[in-house]
């Protein structure tokens, strides 16, 4: 019991030390990398324009159950007049950087952890090395850099979609006044929640995107499978794992900043 | 014979490598001149792709010494292997073409990252490349819609468009058929005269290595157990070539045995 025990924990210390050297070698690669600026457009193409129509639904939903329920919520005090804060500090501080972040990772974090794993198996890395290319320069960096810019946009963009949606139930729906409700959310957001609301966004961008990155380019040490099996099951684990830390940074970031 | 030792481009010493308790390559010595087209032989399983990707650095070894154009390359040489890369290229038994690029997109990369040269150069250089493998009308498609044997030539235009001296070629006829194992040697040895390069070849088609190569070695239980030309190859008593060489007539013996009704113990005996 003991012996699997410290077996598991040495995994654990193990993977954190190689997932960490993963990060820090794609990032300083990066440094070196040739045209990098192209691949950082086509990264930032694939986690920011393909991935817009889920944000912008997802956030207009969002928005609309906010305004619905904070409305019957509010109603019972008589402050429906708060509508529009209730749902604007919800979704700055901390609806739209998880929601987005979720959404991203279920899309564009899939799609990079199989991406790189059917390129593992396919001996596709092994050859970038062999032509004197950094693997981590070429595939990995572009992708890490994309999410320090992408992640921020599509949170911006969630929250005003999600503050139409509050306002549409609030103002059109349930007969809150649309200037009421737009001055709430004025008055309620302050800098310190934008400032919070990016810095959650970057930092679930860059843990989400090295995770699944650092699953599929590692697919081949997948334990219990190979092959088609370790590509399915890298990139299960790798969106399993970013949704958990997505939500467990949060509460650490909130807990500070709060 | 200085000449001769100027003429040595690759020496391998006491190569060795291990997976867990299993010993792949036990103690391999081999010696590569300029120019040569270089076939290792040996049945499937007795360590060739191991040994390649040892040389070309894909697989560090566990012990052993390899020295490339009088340079060694070891983990502490970080500056000779670079070197080495820049000047060898690798041709994949499974062609390891990027899926999500053109094949022109292909070719184009190792240029794109490892040079400095202009995007007008870099794009000229890589048509060529697919003009002088004859496939120039294929330079917008995608390898998945191009034949097995076009993605082969791909992948050899690839390996060739940053001018290398010393090409590794990983099995690059497993899995074809016989007119295509010829087509794919016929193409290895004539780009390789063509274009001048030194190839070394690891397969395990007997016939058209000891056709196209120059020199052929063979591979067995971890160790060289013969380096020879061609020739010699063909005309040696060892009981190991014999055995790999013959496997064709023995083959036949087989058949025959089993038309007249004998048993047979098992189909190594």
């Amino acid at each position: 019991m003991v012996r699997v025990l410290g077996r598991q924990t040495l995994s654990v210390i193990s993977g954190l030390g190689d997932y960490a050297l993963f990060t820090g070698r794609s990032f300083g690669s990066a440094v070196k990398s040739r045209r990098l600026g192209r691949r950082i457009v086509r990264a930032v193409y694939e986690q920011g324009t393909l991935c817009l129509p889920v944000i912008l639904i997802v956030g207009t939903f969002t928005g609309l159950v906010l305004g619905l329920q904070g409305y019957y919520v509010l109603n019972r005090f008589g402050s429906q007049g708060l509508l529009g804060a209730l749902v604007s500090l919800s979704l700055v501080r901390e609806m739209a950087p998880v929601l987005a972040a979720l959404m991203l990772v279920g899309q564009a974090g899939s799609a990079l952890a199989a991406e790189l794993g059917i390129q593992r198996n396919s001996e596709q890395i092994v050859a970038l090395e062999t032509m004197g290319v950094s693997s981590h320069a070429y595939l990995v960096a572009p992708r890490l850099i994309a999410a320090l810019l992408v992640f921020p946009v599509q949170t911006a963009l969630f929250v005003a979609v999600g503050l139409w949606g509050g306002s549409l139930s609030g103002s059109l729906l349930l007969g809150v006044e649309s200037g009421v409700y737009w001055s709430s959310v004025e008055q309620a957001v302050g800098s310190r929640d934008v400032r919070e609301c990016f810095l959650k966004a970057a930092t679930f961008g860059l843990l989400t995107m090295s995770i699944c990155a650092f699953y599929g380019f590692n697919a081949h040490r997948c334990r219990g499978a190979s092959g088609a099996r370790a590509v399915s099951a890298s990139t299960t684990r790798a969106v399993v794992l970013s949704s958990i830390l997505v939500l467990a940074a949060d509460y650490v970031i909130t807990s500070f900043l709060v | 014979m200085d000449g001769a030792k100027n003429d040595l481009l690759l020496r391998v010493e006491g190569l060795h490598k291990r997976f867990g308790g299993q010993v792949v390559l036990a103690g391999i010595d081999l010696e590569v001149r300029r120019g040569n087209l270089f076939t290792v032989l040996g049945p499937s399983g007795a360590g060739k792709s191991v040994f390649l990707k040892c040389l070309a650095g894909i697989e560090p070894p566990d012990a052993g010494r390899i020295t490339f154009d009088g340079r060694p390359l070891g983990a502490e040489e970080p500056a000779a292997r670079a070197e080495f890369r820049r000047r060898c290229s690798f041709l994949f038994q499974s062609n390891a073409l990027f899926d999500s690029l053109t094949a022109l997109e292909n070719v184009a990369l190792p240029l794109e990252q490892t040079t400095d040269l202009p995007e007008r150069e870099i794009r000229a250089r890589s048509l060529e490349a697919l003009r002088q493998l004859e496939i120039e009308n294929h330079g917008d498609r995608y390898p998945g819609q191009l034949s097995g044997g076009t993605q082969k030539r791909l992948a050899l235009a690839r390996a060739i468009v940053t001018r290398p001296e010393l090409v590794f070629f990983d099995e690059p006829t497993a899995g074809l058929d016989p007119r295509r194992r010829n087509a794919v040697f016929a193409m290895i040895a004539q780009y390789q005269r063509q274009f001048g390069f030194t190839a070394l070849v690891v397969t395990h088609d007997v016939v058209e290595a000891l056709i196209a190569s120059d020199r052929v070695a063979l591979l067995d239980q971890g160790r060289i157990c013969f380096e020879g030309t061609p020739e010699e190859f063909s005309t040696s008593a060892h009981p190991v070539v014999c055995d790999f060489r013959d496997s064709a007539a023995a083959l036949g013996s087989c058949l025959a045995a089993i038309r007249r009704g004998e048993h047979l113990q098992s189909v190594d005996s």
